[in-house]
């Protein structure tokens, strides 16, 4: 029974590792193209979460269309904070304004959940169903969460990268995050790449919202805080700026955390999930798919 | 040698001026306590002013003038209150006058604090930019962790540590539980005072400033400025590197002895050690201007009351507070509004109503 417990903490671990893979792309993108900590965007998940329930509960709409109304407006927050918070201090030349802004931006959202649905917790009604699948002849049980949660990512990951690859407006990500003079002579829409990159880094935001909050369904305005300092430290982990780095940093960290939960200490999980990025950052400095810059003189 | 001088007299002046609002405000508070103009809330509030004011000084410290972004800067202050209210509880019935008991544990919490500055900045500071500041988030993280798992108990034998409960600190009769885990610290003496506050304040500006004006604070602001051109006249990176990140950590260690004695009982918690109140005392740096002391202390205190003085307006204070943060950041460092600030700045329009006449 051993290994199948190990299995099926292995495979909350993935799942967990998921969710924070998918918070951590939007991180990753960000700081790729905008060079700044979008610090607010665990907010977003929290609003994107808010924005289900309530579409749910409030109006009774069908999941998967509450799912895309999230995703909707979480997008067009996303736009809605780039133009007011941080394009004005785009060319600031100082990278801490933005890092600061973006704190007033995630404080600000905290608080206008806390205004609008009180600071009681909230739960949340799975969208997913609460059904169980047996495998392997039954002996390990796995929520249809769990197989959902997995599957959006590896979805994801696939879209996004045949995104990135294929098309001229991935492809502008890919010039604006390489160099942003050199993009904006080539013609590209600077302007435009950025809250493209935005828009997709927080709709991606609602739908972590939704998958985190099917698995643990407790929400309050502060849910999406820890989650997004921990996709932070799973994007730093993978190498920052790289998408398949989130992905790899999210997995690991989410697999570290259930299992150190498991076998180790619940309490002392968070502080293993840290120190274990130190060790890899000490001994990768730049994460474990991160570019190494040289310094020149 | 002239200019030099002037140079001199320049810095002193500054200074003067930085020590001068500290004792004004000392002076102000005290007249408004004496004609008891000041209500309970503004009294609790005083100490906390000048624990977030010697916070933010010395964050500026490692953010401003070493130029590193840290993000964990409470956890020395966690491991400073966690080390001064051990040491005040373990001492107290030593029968050890309290007076000297405080500068002891004052002293205790800012030489722990430093050390583990040194043992943390050893590794920490290979890294760069983001990622020392994530690391320093991650210490910060761990360190108010440890301390929700930590007990600590005194008997007959001496100390007792465990990980897991008190009950496994296997402690013999009359045996007390000092540190207990995520119940912390309770029966801490509550001997910190507004006046001993702004004497560490004091304390805490003439050890910065003095270290900014100095050689040392130089080589640190080359290494700032361009590591590598500083590395290549003999500047030794990493010892200069480390002298400005434990003091600026001693220094948050003194912040949290005065935390740790202003309440009765000391827990590390999301709230107190946690990332948020890094990133809170990061916010005073950044707005009072980074590499200004004044201003950071200034903006320590001018945030600390702001949610106190919107306190009327209940559920929206922290709405507008966040607001105010946005739009004062936006306005200080937009390309355009600072334009327009230089444009229209009183110094200036002087300086142009001046060249106006001459010109006449």
């Amino acid at each position: 029974m051993g290994t199948m417990s190990f299995l099926s903490y292995l495979i909350n671990g993935i799942s967990l590792g998921s969710v924070y893979a998918i918070i951590a792309l939007g991180y990753t993108m960000v700081y790729g193209i905008a060079k700044m900590l979008n610090f607010a965007h665990g907010d977003v998940i929290m609003i994107g979460s808010y924005v289900v329930l309530t579409a749910m509960t409030s109006y009774g709409m069908n999941p998967l269309l509450a799912v895309g109304i999230a995703v909707i407006f979480c997008t067009l927050l996303g736009i809605l904070i780039e133009k007011l918070a941080y394009k004005p201090l785009r060319n600031a030349g100082s990278p801490l304004a933005v890092l600061i802004t973006a704190i007033g931006v995630s404080y600000l959202l905290q608080n206008i959940a806390l205004l609008i649905f009180g600071a009681n917790m909230k739960s949340f009604q799975s969208v997913i169903g609460t059904k169980q699948i047996p495998l392997l002849g039954g002996d390990l049980l796995v929520s249809m969460t769990t197989i959902v949660t997995i599957l959006s990512c590896v979805i994801i990951m696939l879209v996004l990268t045949a995104f990135i690859k294929r098309t001229k407006a991935g492809q502008a990500m890919l010039a604006v995050s390489e160099d942003q003079g050199a993009a904006r002579l080539m013609g590209i829409n600077v302007n435009g790449t950025i809250s493209l990159t935005f828009a997709i880094g927080s709709g991606l935001a609602a739908i972590a919202g939704v998958l985190l909050c099917s698995a643990y369904p407790s929400l309050t305005p502060y849910t999406g805080a820890m989650p997004g300092i921990k996709a932070f430290v799973a994007a730093v982990f993978g190498g920052i700026g790289s998408i398949p780095g989130a992905f790899i940093g999210g997995i690991l960290l989410g697999v570290i955390e259930i299992l150190s939960k498991a076998y180790i200490s619940t309490q002392l999980s968070d502080a293993i999930v840290f120190a274990v990025l130190i060790v890899v950052l000490l001994v990768k400095p730049t994460g474990i798919l991160g570019k190494n810059i040289q310094e020149k003189v | 040698m002239i200019h030099m001088t002037a140079k001199l007299s320049k810095n002193v002046r500054s200074n003067a001026i930085t020590y001068g609002i500290v004792l004004v405000f000392y002076a102000v508070v005290q007249i408004l306590l004496a004609t008891g103009n000041l209500s309970s809330l503004m009294r609790g509030l005083l100490v906390p002013l000048c624990m977030y004011a010697i916070l933010a000084v010395s964050l500026n410290l490692t953010v401003g003038i070493l130029g590193e972004l840290s993000l964990g800067h409470a956890g020395f202050m966690c491991v400073g209150a966690f080390a001064s209210a051990f040491f005040s509880k373990y001492m107290a019935e030593t029968g050890m006058p309290a007076g000297i008991r405080f500068v002891a544990a004052i002293l205790i919490g800012a030489l722990m604090a430093g050390i583990f500055g040194i043992l943390i900045g050893i590794p920490v500071l290979r890294l760069k930019g983001d990622y020392l500041a994530i690391v320093t988030l991650a210490f910060g993280e761990i360190i108010k962790n440890v301390m929700n798992v930590l007990f600590i108990g005194k008997d007959s034998d001496g100390l007792h540590f465990s990980m897991n409960s008190a009950v496994d600190l296997h402690l013999k009769e009359g045996g007390t539980v000092i540190v207990n885990g995520p119940q912390g610290i309770t029966g801490t003496p509550n001997q910190s005072t507004f006046t001993i506050g702004i004497i560490l304040l004091l304390i805490t500006l003439f050890i910065v400033l003095n270290l900014i004006q100095s050689r040392d604070g130089r080589a640190i602001m080359a290494i700032r400025d361009n590591r590598i051109a500083a590395e290549s006249v003999g500047i030794n990176i990493t010892k200069y590197k480390l002298m400005a990140f434990s003091i600026s950590a001693a220094l948050a260690g003194v912040a949290g002895v005065l935390y740790a004695h202003n309440l009765s009982t000391l827990i590390a918690q999301p709230k107190n050690f946690g990332y948020n109140m890094s990133i809170m005392i990061l916010v005073y740096v950044v707005l009072g201007g980074i590499g200004n002391i004044r201003g950071s202390m200034i903006a320590a205190v001018i945030l600390t009351l702001l949610p106190e003085l919107l306190r009327g307006l209940n559920d929206y204070r922290m709405l507008i507070y966040a607001i105010v943060l946005i739009v004062m950041m936006i306005v200080n460092w937009n390309p355009t509004c600072k334009a327009f600030r230089e444009k229209y700045s009183f110094r200036n329009i002087k300086a142009r109503m001046k060249t106006a006449k001459e010109v006449r």
